[in-house]
């Protein structure tokens, strides 16, 4: 370490191109007046749209003092972040407007909440995650509260807010015994520690049980959990969208980056703790979504079930495994993104649509939409040809390599329970007739929605058939975490 | 292989690119636009899969008109494609029956025509990928791909119970067919640890059986996938409610297609595959193969409702198939593929027939009726050729298909003919009496007390065919046999080899286990 804090601003390039386009969103937000300012949200997707070329050719892997590690990994997560921010920025607009919550800080709060999850991604220090972490989270906080007329909206925000704080002072415990024993917060400093040391050393499993349970709070892992049902429910959908897409795979990212990266010699000794979080999740999300009647929340539980099986890839420490986790979040943001578009067009005019029997009949009256959701609800439910069956053959195949057996059938049976609630919609939309056929009718404001709604389903079933090229992208992303 | 004419993937794709015409081509209310570019489609996807037996080589044992393009070359999955004798076979009852399944729903279908008529090309187009793969992986891929277009077949346009049918085929298979994923993933990752390559490829995992331990779990799991697809007992719930409830098209593909896609994976994966396995288990198999027969056979006699009847009639029969295949000789093999053709079109025939009837009366009662024959001569006559074919009475196809089994039987061990035998006779009594109930006596027809009308055109066409058919086969089945005599000679060859072979690859795997045991013991995992 020739220069001591190897200020390097090309690793923080993406990062830094939102924060320039939050402030001008900021700016723009005071200056303009009245209907011009429906151009902030055109302003903030340009801005995730050129972030993503930007994270793409980003590649410093060792700067600001190995605090910061810009590499092929942080870029894979970047574009994952950017692509679903820009997705549900475009679905935002219009439903905002008719939330009554069409405010500007919207757009930059958004942006922040990118910008934290790019920080923890390319986190390779403690304190730099901590940072990106909170930036994260606040912003998410404020975003889940944006209808505040709405008592459910400010519910589930004050619910995420208290537990988040609680995870957040958790962490900061296991941070510090982590810092304790390994006399750094460094990744590297840490892993070198122990490498070198005993695996029995109780500090280092302090640390390591209560950092996971940090990461585990913001996975929605299973006994930590308790917040996501209630935030999603009430949040406006499309930052439930970006919530379930975006905070997970940043939290996936430290997860990776620290556990399969940094402890990976430790593996034998926190496996057996990945394993049981791993093994309850997937059963209490499937279990749970069957008898959720909101849509929503059958869809938050349907997360949880998800995050579950995605923990296995993190179980399995060799490239197979990681880049089935990168791969699976990859599906995961396209295919949730798609089914949270469908929902957010049918309750941003009156709230219907909320309750999984609001779809009865959807096929006949506006057979497009139906198909769409159909789609995605197969490819959550993981069936072939779509990129939720590749996704969950690509865990289950890491798992059954390495020898999970008892896990892979975990897997298989939470994922058939899970069938059942996806079967559901699907059976609700196209096997029943409609009560009250109105609320299926065409209003205007709908083109972003079909734009997200279609490049999603596109997304899922191309990423299904041709999963060679994305899983290249995932293998070589997972490179640097495995040397 | 390169510049060759892609027969199988444009057999497999053209259904696809038909119903994607129907969809964006022809307006939902224009019917007859939908019904005659369904049935021109399907003609000439018949037409396009004879094809195959014109210039099918007898002599070759392997698989022809093999396609293989790269796909995901990391886990080496292959796009890969081809046929011999028994898929040959499975893809010509396909394509006709897709045929009579078009011709059923001309007027049977009341509501959403036009994408009935996709998703009944679309089933079409994936049941030929599921027979034409030869990547397990891809198999996979169609395997699952199936169920969705069955599903909403079931479940849209089905009778008073659809959800409830519809929902339970959905679970049944997919339960049956994940744990199968599993297999399969074993299957891939210890031959790739014991041989070095990680392959889907059907033709290269076949040169290299696993150790006999293990094949037994693997041969479980895909029991699990194939079974419940069968259906054997006492997995077979799901069938007499998806039938009862599915539309008439929907119960004659269900039967006559999809129920063959078990057997055939029986066929071509479980045998070669884990051949040591199989015989271990043969016996078990067998044993629940009777146990279908007979107390399918006994369920049939005593149901009221003529569709059920033809139903539960399917779990007896394929138990014949699921008998004939772990006889394993050459005989029962014989016997169990001519009896899959016999039965998908014996009971897609019986179901045609019911569903005619149904359509006129709305009534499926056995009591409702009596003495049809006086009244619609026609439709008796074409009712009675398929019953006698479905018993299995000479000239007609059944016959030679239980002939054989029930030689593959006695060969395999003598007293397992005597149950099948009994079994035969059963399925006399169910089909006579149910003949004997509804078509002779004096005519009377609950609620109809003038004449029911008489077979249109159409009808007649399709029963027709199925009749030219079940009497072809009857008669000559010689063709047929040659067919797929290469094949099986070439499965009961491979089946001998690796049994042998794999004592050796026992040597292997324990070696393989030590080493893996002691660098990569993880604790958690098992």
């Amino acid at each position: 370490m020739t220069n001591l804090l190897n200020i390097n601003y090309y690793a923080v390039a993406p990062e830094l191109v939102l924060i320039g386009f939050a402030f001008l969103v900021l700016i723009l937000d005071l200056l303009l007046k009245g209907r011009d300012k429906a151009v902030l949200g055109y302003v903030t997707a340009f801005g995730l749209l050129v972030s993503i070329p930007v994270s793409y050719f980003t590649n410093e892997p060792v700067s600001f003092s190995g605090m910061v590690a810009a590499d092929s990994f942080s870029a894979f997560f970047n574009i994952v972040f950017c692509v679903a921010a820009f997705l549900t920025t475009l679905i935002s607009m219009d439903y905002m407007k008719k939330a009554k919550a069409d405010r500007g800080e919207y757009y930059y709060i958004t942006l922040f909440a990118v910008i934290g999850m790019m920080l923890m991604a390319s986190a390779n220090d403690f304190v730099n995650l901590y940072a990106g972490l909170e930036l994260m989270a606040l912003s998410f906080y404020v975003l889940v509260a944006f209808k505040i007329n709405d008592n459910k909206s400010v519910e589930g925000a004050l619910k995420y807010f208290v537990l988040g704080a609680l995870s957040s002072g958790i962490l900061l415990y296991g941070i510090s015994f982590l810092y304790g024993y390994a006399g750094s917060t460094n990744f590297a400093e840490i892993a070198r520690a122990a490498s070198a040391g005993s695996s029995q050393n109780m500090f280092l499993i302090l640390g390591v049980c209560l950092t996971v349970a940090g990461f585990a709070f913001k996975v929605a892992l299973f006994p930590f959990h308790l917040w996501s049902p209630d935030a999603y429910e009430g949040a406006p959908t499309p930052v439930t969208a970006l919530l379930s897409v975006g905070s997970k795979a940043a939290a996936f990212a430290v997860f990776l980056r620290f556990f399969a990266g940094s402890l990976a010699v430790l593996q034998p000794h926190w496996a057996m703790l990945i394993w049981v979080f791993s093994a309850a999740t997937m059963l209490y999300g499937s279990v749970v979504g069957v008898s959720q009647k909101n849509i929503v929340r059958m869809l938050a539980y349907s997360s949880i079930a998800h995050a579950g099986i995605i923990l296995i890839g993190l179980l399995v420490t060799n490239d197979k495994g990681s880049s089935g986790v990168l791969y699976y979040l990859l599906v995961y943001a396209f295919m949730n993104i798609g089914a949270f578009s469908v929902i957010t067009l049918f309750v941003r005019n009156n709230g219907k649509g909320a309750n999984i029997c609001d779809y009865k009949g959807l096929a006949s009256k506006r057979p497009w939409l139906a198909f769409f959701m159909a789609l995605f609800m197969v490819s959550l439910a993981g069936i072939p040809p779509t990129g939720g069956f590749t996704a969950k053959f690509f865990i289950l195949a890491s798992a059954v390599n390495s020898r999970y057996y008892l896990l892979a059938g975990i897997a298989v049976v939470s994922t058939v329970i899970s069938l059942f609630f996806y079967a559901k919609v699907i059976f609700y939309m196209y096997m029943k007739e409609a009560d009250d056929a109105s609320v299926f009718t065409a209003s205007p404001g709908a083109a972003l929605y079909n734009v997200v709604i279609v490049i999603s389903a596109v997304a899922t079933v191309l990423i299904g058939i041709f999963p060679s090229v994305f899983m290249d992208m995932a293998v070589q992303a997972v490179k640097p975490l495995l040397m | 292989m390169t510049g060759q004419f892609p027969i199988l993937s444009i057999l497999t794709f053209f259904p696809v690119a038909g119903a994607l015409f129907v969809i964006f081509f022809i307006k939902k209310e224009s019917l007859n636009a939908i019904r005659w570019s369904a049935l021109g489609i399907s003609v000439i996807e018949f037409l396009l899969s004879l094809y195959l037996p014109f210039t099918f080589n007898m002599t070759e044992p392997g698989f022809q008109w093999v396609e293989r393009h790269e796909w995901i070359t990391r886990f080496g999955m292959s796009y890969f494609l081809g046929a011999d004798g028994i898929s040959l076979l499975l893809v010509l009852l396909t394509t006709f029956m897709t045929i009579i399944c078009v011709l059923a729903s001309w007027t049977d279908i009341k509501t959403k025509m036009k994408s009935f008529m996709a998703l009944l090309l679309f089933t079409e187009a994936f049941s030929l990928g599921v027979f034409l793969s030869l990547d397990f992986f891809l198999f996979y891929v169609f395997w699952e791909a199936v169920l969705i277009p069955m599903v909403f077949i079931i479940g849209i346009w089905g009778g008073g119970r659809k959800l409830y049918a519809s929902i339970k085929f959905f679970l049944f298979t997919f339960i049956g067919s994940l744990f199968m994923l599993v297999g399969v993933l074993v299957l891939y990752f210890y031959h790739g640890k014991t041989t070095g390559v990680y392959t889907f490829d059907l033709t290269v995992l076949m040169q290299h059986p696993l150790a006999p331990a293990l094949q037994v779990w693997i041969f479980v799991a895909f029991f699990l996938g194939f079974a419940v697809k069968v259906p054997m007992f006492p997995l077979h719930t799901w069938l007499p409610d998806a039938h009862t409830e599915a539309p008439t098209a929907g119960s004659i593909i269900l039967a006559a297609v999809l129920l063959k896609l078990g057997t055939y994976g029986f066929v071509r994966f479980s045998l070669p595959l884990l051949p040591n396995a199989s015989i271990q288990l043969a016996p078990v198999m067998i044993w629940a193969a009777i146990i279908a027969i007979i107390y399918g056979a006994l369920v049939t006699i005593a149901q009221k409702d003529m569709k059920k009847l033809v139903a539960y009639s399917s779990v007896s029969h394929m138990g014949f198939v699921m008998l004939g295949i772990f006889a394993l000789n050459i005989e029962g093999l014989k016997g169990s593929i001519v009896q899959m053709i016999n039965h998908g079109i014996s009971t897609g025939a019986l179901f045609l027939l019911v569903g005619m009837l149904y359509e006129r009366t709305h009534d499926r009662q056995i009591d409702s009726y009596s003495g049809l024959f006086k009244a619609m001569p026609v439709y008796g006559a074409f009712f009675v050729i398929t019953v006698l074919s479905s018993m299995g009475f000479p000239v007609t196809n059944g016959f030679i298909g239980e002939l054989l089994v029930l030689l593959g039987a006695y060969k395999a061990q003598w007293y397992y003919a005597v149950p099948v035998a009994v079994g035969v006779l059963l399925g006399a009594v169910y089909l006579l009496w149910l003949f004997q109930r509804v078509f002779l006596g004096e005519y009377s027809c609950k609620g109809h007390a003038e004449h029911l009308p008489l077979l249109n055109l159409r009808e007649k066409v399709s029963c027709a065919s199925l009749i030219v058919l079940i009497f072809w086969i009857g008669v000559c089945p010689t063709p047929m046999l040659k067919v797929m005599d290469a094949s099986l000679n070439n499965l009961v060859k491979i089946v001998e080899r690796n049994t042998q072979k794999s004592a050796l690859a026992a040597v292997t795997l324990a070696e393989e286990n030590q080493r893996y045991g002691t660098t990569q013991n993880q604790g958690a995992g098992k």
